[in-house]
Formats: structure tokens, C-alpha cells, sequence
């Protein structure tokens, strides 16, 4: 288990500081990484390479965005086996569907119940 | 291209731009997003103690981490890990809800349907519609690739 923890902190950190890096060196907005970094997550999916780094640094891998990516990625390829070209257009949003309403949902009563400070 | 007067006020604006601490950022992102990372794996590894299937622990894993992200968010503490972080509160899916919240708060003012509903898309909206775009994209390849 402690192991498992360090595998995530190292990978998950490491992922960070490339996105950091990105920011610094490209001069991009936190935005611009945040979608490049989804983006990424879905090709090295669809590569078959993040795969592997999730089975080795679990939450490492699937906690940062490139994970959201990935997540999509994986469910259009299970939905394309069964519903066929439909599963294209079902499997990404099904696969993520958790986090995004948990996202929608739990952003929009924070959003409502707490108030801004500077 | 940038014209010639552009190509003068971008060196003049890189001259005088504060030199970024690149390796202390880089040093500050490790440390925030290793950390969130490894409460995401706390979490995960408590959904697979109590009977979920290793494969399927990263859904409510990710359901936790928005939570927590929009529940920090709200308290004012997310936006503080974010200012010394960087990327390393951003990139995890908690800053994914930290980028929801925060401007749909800051704009409450402007009502609920244009101020908080739509200020939740600020970049959540980009995030998804790039990345759905993109699996799609990969998926067609798979598929076409595949049979």
C-alpha cells in the first residue's frame, strides 16, 4: 500500500510539473494546459500507453486530467464492442458520466451555498 | 504574422516581464499534486477495501475528488493550494471542480441562469467539448483501425 502511494505521488506529481512546465516555459494559461492535458489523455489512450500507467500508478494516473481523457477514450471502445458506430457517440460521456455530474452537481451547490472572499 | 510594431512591443513586454521561477514552480507543482494525487489513491484504495473491483474504483475516486475540490473551493482553500501549486492543484480533477465553482461564485451577482450557470462552463466547457472531441476522434481511428 505505501508503495502504491508513493508510485501515485511520483507519476500524479510528475504529470504536474509537466503541466507546470507548459505553463512557465509555453507561456499558456491554466486553461489552455488544462484542455491540452485532456486532450493528450484520449491519444495516449487511444496509443494504448495509459493503459499500463494506470494498472501501475492507480489514482496517480487517473486522478490528473489526462485521466478524464483516457477514461473517454476507454468507454467509447467498450460501447463501440456492443452498440457498434453508436457506442461513438454514447461510450465517452457514459464513461465519465460520474464525474461530470458529480462536477455539475457538487460545483453548482458549492457555487450556491458559499459566498466569495477576496 | 505579427506586424513590425507587434514584433517591437513583444520584445519591449518580454524584457520587462518578472522572470518566472520555473524550478520553484516546478519543485511547488511535484509536491501539491503528488499529494492530491495520493489522497485520490487513499480514496480509491478505500473503495477497493470495501468490495469494488480495482478497474472500476477510479469513477467514484473521481466522484470524491470533485467533491472535495468543490467543497475546498467553497471554503476558500482550494484557490490557496492553486496560488502556490500552480498546476499541481490544477491538473487533478479537483481543480477540474475548482475551475467550476470559483468563477460561478465571483459571478453570483449576475444571476443564477447567466452569472452561476454559465460561469461554470468557463473552462469546464473547453475541457470537455476538447476532450470528448478528441476521444471521439481516437475512437473513430480505433474502430476503423480495428476492423
Amino acid at each position: 500500500m505505501i508503495t502504491g502511494l508513493l508510485v501515485a505521488f511520483v507519476v500524479g506529481g510528475a504529470m504536474c510539473v509537466l503541466a507546470q512546465l507548459v505553463v512557465d516555459v509555453g507561456h499558456m494559461t491554466a486553461a489552455h494546459v488544462m484542455v491540452l492535458f485532456v486532450v493528450l489523455g484520449a491519444v495516449a489512450g487511444g496509443l494504448g500507453w495509459y493503459a499500463p500507467l494506470v494498472k501501475w500508478a492507480g489514482a496517480g494516473a487517473t486522478v490528473p486530467l489526462p485521466g478524464f481523457g483516457y477514461t473517454m477514450v476507454e468507454g467509447i471502445s467498450r460501447a463501440t464492442k456492443t452498440e457498434g458506430v453508436l457506442g461513438l457517440l454514447t461510450g465517452g460521456l457514459t464513461a465519465a458520466a460520474g464525474g461530470i455530474k458529480a462536477a455539475v452537481l457538487f460545483s453548482l451547490g458549492a457555487a450556491l451555498v458559499f459566498n466569495p472572499r477576496a | 504574422m505579427p506586424q513590425h510594431k507587434d514584433v517591437d512591443y513583444l520584445a519591449l513586454a518580454a524584457k520587462h516581464r518578472p522572470p518566472t521561477p520555473v524550478w520553484m514552480n516546478a519543485v511547488r507543482a511535484f509536491g501539491v499534486g503528488g499529494t492530491v494525487c495520493v489522497i485520490g489513491q487513499l480514496v480509491t484504495d478505500f473503495f477497493v477495501a470495501h468490495g469494488q473491483p480495482a478497474s472500476k474504483a477510479a469513477s467514484p475516486t473521481a466522484v470524491v475528488m470533485v467533491g472535495l475540490g468543490a467543497l475546498f473551493t467553497g471554503l476558500g482553500l482550494y484557490d490557496r493550494l492553486v496560488r502556490s501549486g500552480g498546476m499541481g492543484g490544477s491538473l487533478p480533477i479537483s481543480g477540474f471542480a475548482n475551475a467550476m465553482v470559483a468563477p460561478a461564485m465571483e459571478y453570483r451577482r449576475e444571476g443564477l441562469v447567466l452569472g452561476v450557470g454559465a460561469k461554470l462552463f468557463t473552462v469546464a466547457g473547453p475541457v470537455l467539448a476538447y476532450g470528448l472531441g478528441s476521444a471521439f476522434v481516437v475512437g473513430l481511428v480505433r474502430l476503423v483501425v480495428g476492423s
